[in-house]
């Protein structure tokens, strides 16, 4: 019976990244660091989450599209992984509304 | 265990099948999807029932008020050994790990689930939790914060909070393996030639249900871990003393516990659907807004959840939207309520007592979840929060709706479990009495709340005491009834007359194969129709019938 699976492509996702490509990403992630901790020790004012949080979101994106494979994934593991994002920007801005009107308001 | 195969001589049952090891290490090495349903169905059950004596005996101790049975420290304990209990090791695991483990496979023609070491993992996992727990609970000092853990006084309380806390977080990792397996199961699994929307409605409650206990359960598990991390160094994140903010942990515990309220909730109405088409002998109506339905309800409720935490200091605006937003869980639910009662109109309706409990459940969980209404709106929810309003709502819905499915489940397919059959008239009368049990321990505490009677209080004024004894006498009938009805399966293992493959006449795919499975469940391939309840063979006989019927008046009139 266990021939009869609707989806028999589990194991499509072969394409590996060369060597070389995962040390690019790698050194990338080691320059993002190092700009997260410089760019830490200027004065942007308001701009300082938000720089450090972009920082972060483009080393995460790496991460997440090499070295774990999900940009040669199929649908199902991105959509899981869309759904992830989706349930965590829905979390914070339903807790923006609690957070911003009683310590700002 | 032992059963004999009872459809076909020509087979063995999962419960023969012999393996390299044998006995009891037979069972608890077993990757048998089956076999694990079983044993969790075992365990649950086991827990359960250590949970209702704690209910059985808070309801003795406000027979009268003051001190009946014990102190208010020991029903401190009590409430926190029930709910904790109840929560975490019977209903939110409940439904999924037996019966969507014991069937999902079964539903959707896969020989077992994507991964059957995992599987196997997650019951460990899921013991693990719950053996900690309830050492932690009965043996240690005893635990007074209720199943919500609130801070700042689960930081500050001298009992013992940090080993339910682990454990807590130990039976949310079983939660989220056992939703992966069950995603990937249903798209890696599903037999060729049936597509999502050809899946009964209990596989589809599974698959979104799957997706809470994925995208939910870490939430809580994050949060557990910072309470720890809170209460043994002192970080400050909750704790206002320390400028931690304690609503943030509401949020937090909310976040996860609200969706939890649909892991619970969710495959019981599966359930439903199921058992309404079958005895009705008709197609679900409105098939596919009933599985779209089922991924509203999963969806919206991430965005209701501090309707919870109307008094807790929130602020304004924050209230005014999730009140606003909470409304809107009630239109896929109607939806399902509407399509369950279209279902039976003009449908063959068989009074099995599965669907006797079907029946009881739609009107009992509609109470509970018009009452939720009263509990969405801030202005009465002010009033209502916190008293035994909540407690009646939410035993509604619990009890109601979702124990009694899963007590309709163990009617509906204990003869593909089992292979026998149990007493049908015991079954009914134990349904009718869970019915009237429900309603005489709850409904007084509609009244009680509205009147002002706080949940959690060991004692009471005099004129709540009259409400107070009519639900203690209404808590002896429902759990005589759960008795009477767990007593009757029982007998019926041993004693119950063969089943027969297909006993209801269902029509979704574990009714095909012979009864108890076999160890890969089919023995011939099955062939998935395009409609899972499709009862057209039914109607065509009815209508065939009447013709006949007809004819004869007609020749008999001229």
């Amino acid at each position: 019976m266990s021939g009869h699976n609707e989806n028999t492509s589990v194991d499509k996702h072969e394409h590996v990244p060369s060597y070389g490509k995962n040390v690019m990403i790698w050194l990338a992630l080691v320059a993002l660091t190092a700009l997260t901790v410089t760019v830490a020790s200027v004065n942007l004012g308001n701009y300082t989450f938000f720089v450090a949080m972009l920082i972060a979101s483009i080393k995460a994106m790496l991460v997440i599209n090499i070295f774990m494979h999900i940009k040669y994934d199929d649908i199902l593991m991105k959509s899981i992984l869309i759904a992830c994002g989706l349930v965590f920007t829905v979390i914070i801005i339903m807790y923006s509304f609690d957070l911003f009107n009683t310590y700002t308001g | 265990m032992s059963m004999n195969t009872t459809t076909n001589k020509n087979y063995t049952n999962f419960f023969q099948v012999k393996t390299k090891h044998k006995g009891l290490l037979a069972w608890l090495l077993t990757t048998d999807h089956k076999r694990i349903g079983i044993m969790y169905l075992v365990s649950i059950l086991s827990f359960f029932l250590v949970g209702l004596t704690f209910a059985f005996m808070m309801r003795l101790e406000m027979l009268t008020p003051g001190p009946t049975i014990v102190d208010a420290q020991t029903y401190n304990s009590f409430f926190t050994l029930h709910g904790m209990i109840m929560v975490f090791l019977f209903i939110i695991p409940g439904i999924p790990a037996v019966f969507g483990n014991f069937f999902l496979p079964l539903q959707i023609g896969a020989d077992d689930v994507a991964f059957p070491r995992i599987n196997l993992l997650s019951y460990y996992l899921y013991l693990a939790g719950a053996f900690l727990a309830l050492y932690s609970l009965i043996f240690q000092t005893h635990i007074d914060t209720g199943w919500t853990f609130y801070v700042p006084y689960s930081l500050r309380t001298g009992t013992d909070v940090t080993l339910p806390l682990i454990a807590a977080f130990i039976l949310g990792f079983s939660s989220i393996v056992t939703g992966l397996n069950f995603i990937t199961t249903m798209h890696r699994m599903r037999i060729k030639g049936m597509t999502m929307f050809q899946m009964p409605l209990f596989s589809w409650s599974l698959y979104s249900t799957a997706w809470i206990q994925v995208l939910a359960t870490p939430i809580i598990g994050i949060t557990i871990v910072l309470v720890l991390l809170e209460r043994s160094f002192g970080f400050g994140i909750f704790d206002p003393t320390l400028g931690g903010d304690p609503v943030l942990y509401q949020h937090l515990f909310w976040i996860y516990s609200h969706p939890a309220v649909y892991i619970m909730a969710i495959p019981a109405f599966g359930v439903i659907s199921d058992v309404v088409a079958t005895f009705s002998r008709k197609s679900i109506f409105g098939y596919k807004v009933m599985a779209y339905s089922t991924m509203s309800i999963a969806f919206i409720g991430y965005l209701v959840w501090a309707h919870h935490m109307f008094t807790s200091g929130m602020s304004d605006t924050a209230r005014t939207v999730f009140s606003f937003l909470t409304f809107f869980v009630a239109i896929p639910t109607g939806v399902k309520v509407f399509n369950w009662v279209a279902t039976l109109w003009r449908g063959t309706i068989v009074m099995s007592s599965p669907m006797l409990m079907a029946l009881s459940a739609i009107f009992l969980f509609s109470i509970g979840g018009l009452t939720g209404l009263h509990l969405g709106s801030i202005s009465t929810d002010v009033h209502l929060h916190d008293t035994y309003f909540v407690i009646a709502h939410f035993h509604y819905v619990i009890i109601g709706g979702i124990l009694s499915m899963f007590i309709a489940a163990m009617h509906f397919w204990f003869p593909k479990m089992f292979g026998k059959m149990h007493n049908e008239k015991v079954a009914k009368v134990g349904v009718v009495m869970y019915f009237i049990g429900a309603n005489v321990l709850y409904f007084p505490m509609f009244i009680m709340g509205y009147m002002g009677m706080p949940r959690r209080y060991f004692d009471y004024l005099p004129e709540f005491q009259i409400y107070h004894v009519v639900s203690t006498v209404g808590s002896w009938i429902l759990i005589t009834a759960i008795l009477l009805m767990f007593t009757n399966l029982l007998i019926a293992i041993f004693k119950g007359k063969p089943a027969g493959s297909n006993p209801w006449g269902a029509k979704t795919l574990e009714w095909t194969m012979p009864s108890p499975p076999p160890l890969l469940n089919f023995i011939d391939t099955p062939v998935p129709s395009k409609d899972p309840y499709d009862y057209s063979d039914h109607d065509e006989r009815i209508f065939r019938d009447l013709k006949n019927k007809e004819n004869i008046i007609n020749q008999e009139n001229s």
